[in-house]
């Protein structure tokens, strides 16, 4: 099987045009005054308001218990809303409620499909549910199978299909009756790292394509590469909602990681900037970014200090995420760091 | 949806329904064939010998529509509560929720997969009788009528059992204390004239001794009541029992929070 899940010679994804619609409105998504009670009391949504345009690639962020699938939940007509409002192209879910749910194709978070069904039933089906004709759903399953790299595996029965495969059986589904929005609820938790490569590539060229796309993940990493832009949602609030570029652009500090040629006994002081010595051979400092990398390199040099190598801390939105935050979290609503394993597709 | 979409997601429902019970046959099309031969061999062949002619006819001959009707009632039940359950526990029934098909579909999909394995019960079951007895058809009509409209009315009853369902227990409780009862107190082993007051005007109360009497009426040409109570009592059960699964499903109950 080939491990990459996005080959040149696949032929297209089988998604809809979005821009073949004449007049098409601009908003994707409208969401506004978005409450959830649910029953026992818990506020999970407390107002939302979001707008994502067509053909966007949003990140949906914010902590375990957030309400990030609560409001998924409410736009895929799982999850009965309190009050609020939800168009999807225009189209209110609580008029047009078949009209809206065939524009979006979702990938939630939770493993949904029959363990005895086979990739190539389960995403036929979906096709046919959609209600479209059976020819149009085998093309269109081949090519959504293909996509993620799971033709070979199409007679296997889902439940013996790694959790990462069946992650990406979930996104082959959620593409097949050719949405115009997709919405991926952590669709690349558990999947193993060059995978997820591919996954994101796919879902560039899906987004390239005029998909809209709606990604939660609390891989900031993912997000930062993906999407551009950014919605934060914790304790069922919007706590910020702009574009990538703006909330990097908001970060006071950088962090770099340095590769030291020798090793040190004891942390460097370095005045002006804060650093940590994570192992005698790395060096962790945080710039800012007003003043620029320069004169972190002139105090290295005066004290002999080498840098073989040097790289920007993995994820520069992490510090910010956690800092919007406001430190109000325990530790273990703190969403998972790059580079931390992933956590489990559940 | 257009109606070519909505007829496009009903056949696609239909078709999963058909490939998930013929996928497990052995659970499914066979335990209806040992228990039918059993009655046969049990009741027909050592003690039937011994009661005599019912209404004209040899016990086997007697109690050959009552069995049929009782695989009938039992594979409708039982396919829509264990199938539309296992979804739900699964969590794929999400995968019609999200869909644009509309819940009425859902519906007619789960009742039609339903009907069809108790068709196809009903026929394995009549080729099984026929090794044991010679059967005969009175009434064509009123044989398809009283089977598909039962196979419908157990089927919904099984649809609202799954819909109630919160584990696997709960599918099974009704069928053992209700639907069980009921169909061995039908009628499928006596007419209704051998039991004495006040049992028989208890037994008057059980909608499916008129199905099964129907049955045989069919099959034989002789019944304690005439066909159209039958229909009649299936017709207002069809009502409640339609309309009681459709509202449930369009509140979500038991499938959205
Ligand atoms: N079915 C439910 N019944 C009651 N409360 C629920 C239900 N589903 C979710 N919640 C609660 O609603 C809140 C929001 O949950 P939600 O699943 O939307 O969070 P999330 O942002 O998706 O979190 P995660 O990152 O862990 O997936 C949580 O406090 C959760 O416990
Ligand atoms: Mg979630």
């Amino acid at each position: 099987m080939s491990r990459s899940v996005v080959c040149a010679s696949d032929p297209s994804l089988p998604l809809s045009s979005p821009h073949a619609a004449a007049n098409a409105p601009t908003k994707a998504l409208e969401i506004n005054g978005l409450y959830k009670v649910y029953s026992g009391g818990l506020k999970a949504l407390q107002g939302i308001n979001m707008e994502v345009l067509d053909g966007g690639f949003r990140a949906l962020l914010g902590p375990n218990g957030a309400g990030k699938s609560t409001t998924i939940g409410i736009m895929t007509s799982l999850v009965r809303k309190s009050a609020g409002r939800v168009r999807i192209y225009g189209i209110d879910i609580d008029h047009e409620h078949s009209r809206a749910k065939s524009l979006i194709g979702v990938a939630p978070q939770e493993i949904n499909f029959s363990q005895f069904e086979t990739s190539w039933e389960i995403v036929g089906n979906q096709a046919g549910f959609y209600g479209l004709p059976r020819d149009r759903a085998r093309r269109n399953a081949e090519r959504c199978l293909r996509a993620v790299g799971l033709w070979e595996r199409r007679r296997v029965r889902s439940r013996k299909l790694s959790g990462g495969m069946k992650r990406r059986l979930l996104i082959a589904r959620a593409m097949v009756h050719e949405p115009r929005m997709l919405i991926l609820d952590e669709p690349t938790a558990g999947v193993d790292v060059e995978l997820r490569r591919s996954l994101w590539e796919l879902l560039r060229r899906v987004n390239a394509q005029g998909i809209t796309i709606l990604l939660t993940t609390h891989n900031l990493e993912e997000a930062e590469n993906l999407c551009s832009h950014a919605t934060i949602i914790d304790q069922g609030r919007i706590i910020e909602d702009t574009s990538m570029k703006q909330l990097l652009a908001r970060r006071q500090m950088e962090i770099f990681i340095l590769d030291l040629q020798h090793p040190l006994e004891h942390p460097p002081r370095l005045p002006d900037f804060q650093s940590e010595l994570l192992d005698p051979h790395t060096l962790r400092v945080s710039v800012k970014r007003s003043r620029g990398v320069n004169p972190l390199f002139e105090v290295l040099s005066e004290r002999g200090i080498r840098v073989s190598s040097m790289r920007n801390q993995a994820n520069r939105l992490e510090e910010l995420f956690l800092s919007l935050l406001g430190g109000n979290h325990q530790h273990a609503d703190v969403p998972q760091h790059a580079g931390a394993p992933p956590t489990p597709a559940a | 949806m257009s109606p070519r979409e909505q007829w496009l997601s009903f056949c696609t429902l239909l078709r999963k329904e058909v490939v998930r019970f013929c996928r497990i046959w052995p659970q499914t099309m066979f335990p209806p064939v040992i228990s039918i031969s059993l009655y046969f061999i049990i009741l027909g062949e050592l003690i039937g010998s011994r009661i005599g002619l019912i209404s004209g006819f040899h016990y086997q001959e007697y109690i050959a529509p009552g069995l049929i009707m009782m695989a009938v009632i039992n594979s409708a039940y039982g396919n829509v509560a264990s199938s539309f359950f296992g979804a739900k526990f699964q969590n794929h029934i999400e995968e019609m929720l999200v869909s644009s098909m509309p819940t009425w579909i859902i519906l007619a999909g789960y009742l039609g997969g339903g009907v069809i394995r108790a068709v196809m019960t009903a026929i394995i079951v009549t080729g099984v009788a026929m090794f044991f007895t010679d059967l005969q058809i009175y009434h064509p009509g009123i044989i398809i009528g009283v089977v598909l409209s039962s196979a419908v009315m157990f089927s919904a009853a099984g649809l609202i059992n799954g819909i109630f369902a919160n584990k696997f227990d709960d599918i099974s409780i009704i069928p053992t204390f209700l639907l069980t009862p009921l169909t061995y107190l039908g009628g499928v082993f006596f007419s209704i004239d051998m039991l004495h007051e006040p049992w028989h005007s208890i037994a008057l109360a059980n909608p499916i001794l008129y199905i099964i009497n129907s049955m045989r009426y069919g099959m034989l040409g002789v019944s304690d009541f005439a066909a159209v109570w039958t229909f009649l009592i299936i017709g207002v059960f069809l009502v409640i029992f339609l309309g009681l699964t459709l509202w449930l499903m369009e509140r979500g109950t038991g499938l959205r929070t």
